[in-house]
């Protein structure tokens, strides 16, 4: 297969084993699954719950690989860039799943031969977003980033681990696959939080900081939103208030082998009551989406 | 492009078994040393109102050969004469390394890659924390030793680990158990 330039190959449908790299050609994270919806299920209110845990997982991929070139050695690189590209994952499938199951949830400034996915994590504006404060937040130093990776990875897994039992098929068949990958993530996580708490007192002191400068954003994961609450009581989400004991478990595990003691730092308030579930972000999200979005934004008739 | 069978004409017996041997032969895009069907995730080859269907599953939700796999399976069935394929794709069950059949095991191997030790079915209940390595002996697909060490779990790929073998002193690969 030829083109008369390299450029024209990255645009090509090319079907006959033609493609150039992975990564191109994407065409839709759900092809050939099954798009069923249990018929009793408010259509918007799974859409809304896909975009939570999509953007929980996509927001955080996108801080997760910038440590990708900056990590402390080659092989923290190579893993948080593999935990951001699971996540990545998740997300693709939760927000194709949104916008196959309520078409309005698509932003109206998207082109019209941009696939959901990308619709939804390019065109959208920081209101739209419903992902929970503590993945926006800057990486801080590697301490910080085990410390946040720590307790998303025990939330999310906590999460996914009853999500598999949920009414949605699809939702239930992406959890069910996300534990597995979740699981790796949080051990991950865990083993340098032991690493750097029972280490020397240098880097105990950077682990305990970074633990302090996450636990602000903890409070918010457990916090339901009223759609979380409706759905969960229809057997389709969890509700998040119930995996708090869960969560602390393991958490308590993790920090008494460490020797790290439990912060207590007190919870960032949400703005008038909404947060990051109602679409009310810290200013570190417009930076990350800035970054994020501008490539497909500059050039709306891009295809790739 | 070849056509050999006609879209209208029904699909045979042996037409479907036919396109079940093509699939079978695609290999992994990201471990070209595999088979789809050695790698477990060629879950079904069926014939549906003249067209051939191929359900596959992804070993990792992020896992961006997916549809590089796509592909290879219609231009693969395409030019033994089967023009007219849909591929679907099952998140469910979700993959597991059990999958990867003994052959794909033995090329692995062959190819300096460590296989995966079998995992067995999941307890129920929460996943357990793991707060050290695996102690499971993943023995140096190099020199066969047993001595050898976790540098990361996560490598080049999603699927595997990086080791190094104590003995012989050689990184190697590892397919990580999921």
């Amino acid at each position: 297969m030829s083109w008369d330039n390299a450029y024209e190959s990255l645009t090509e449908e090319h079907d006959v084993s033609g493609h150039w790299a992975f990564g191109t050609g994407f065409a839709d994270a759900l092809a050939g699954v099954g798009h069923d919806v249990p018929a009793d299920v408010d259509r918007a209110e799974l859409a809304a719950y896909c975009v939570m845990l999509g953007d929980d997982a996509l927001v955080f991929a996108q801080r997760l690989s910038e440590w990708c070139s900056n990590a402390p050695e080659l092989e923290e690189d190579v893993a948080l860039a593999n935990i951001a590209l699971d996540l990545l994952g998740q997300a693709r499938m939760l927000l194709t799943r949104a916008g196959e199951v309520d078409p309005t949830v698509r932003p109206a400034a998207a082109p019209e031969h941009v696939p959901d996915e990308d619709a939804l994590a390019y065109f959208r504006d920081e209101r739209a977003f419903r992902n929970v404060r503590m993945v926006e937040q800057e990486p801080g130093d590697f301490a910080e980033t085990v410390a946040r990776l720590l307790v998303f990875g025990c939330w999310r897994l906590a999460l996914f681990e009853r999500l598999a039992g949920s009414r949605d098929p699809v939702l239930s068949a992406i959890a069910a696959k996300g534990v597995k990958e979740l699981a790796y993530h949080r051990d991950h996580a865990a083993q340098w939080a032991l690493r750097l708490g029972d280490g020397t007192e240098f880097s105990r002191e950077r682990m305990r900081a970074g633990l302090d400068r996450v636990w602000p954003f903890v409070a918010e994961l457990f916090t339901p939103h009223p759609v979380e609450t409706r759905l969960a009581e229809a057997g389709v989400a969890v509700d998040p208030a119930e995996l708090r004991s869960t969560v602390d478990d393991v958490l308590d595990r993790v920090l008494v082998a460490a020797g790290l003691p439990r912060p207590e730092t007190p919870a960032l308030p949400a703005a008038a009551g909404l947060a990051g579930r109602h679409g009310v972000h810290t200013e570190p999200m417009g930076y990350l989406l800035a970054e994020m979005q501008h490539i497909a934004r500059s050039h709306p008739a891009a295809v790739w | 492009m070849v056509s050999a069978v006609p879209t209208s004409r029904r699909l045979s017996t042996e037409d479907l078994e036919r396109a079940r041997l093509v699939a079978e032969r695609v290999c992994d895009p990201e471990l070209p040393v595999l088979t789809l069907a050695d790698l477990g995730v060629l879950r079904d080859v069926a014939v549906e109102a003249g067209r051939v269907v191929v359900t596959i599953t992804p070993t990792y939700s992020g896992c961006p050969a997916l549809d590089a796999m796509r592909a290879d399976l219609r231009s693969g069935l395409a030019a033994e004469g089967f023009p007219d394929v849909e591929v679907r794709t099952a998140l469910h069950p979700a993959w597991t390394t059990d999958w990867i059949s003994e052959e794909g095991r033995r090329k692995l191997a062959e190819h300096g890659i460590a296989p995966p030790a079998r995992l067995g079915p999941r307890a129920a209940g929460p996943v357990p924390l793991r707060l050290e390595p695996p102690s499971a002996t993943v023995r140096c697909p190099r020199c066969g030793s047993a001595d050898t060490v976790e540098l990361s779990r996560f490598g080049a790929t999603a699927c595997k680990a990086l080791r190094r073998c104590q003995d012989c002193r050689e990184p190697f690969e590892h397919v990580k158990e999921i």
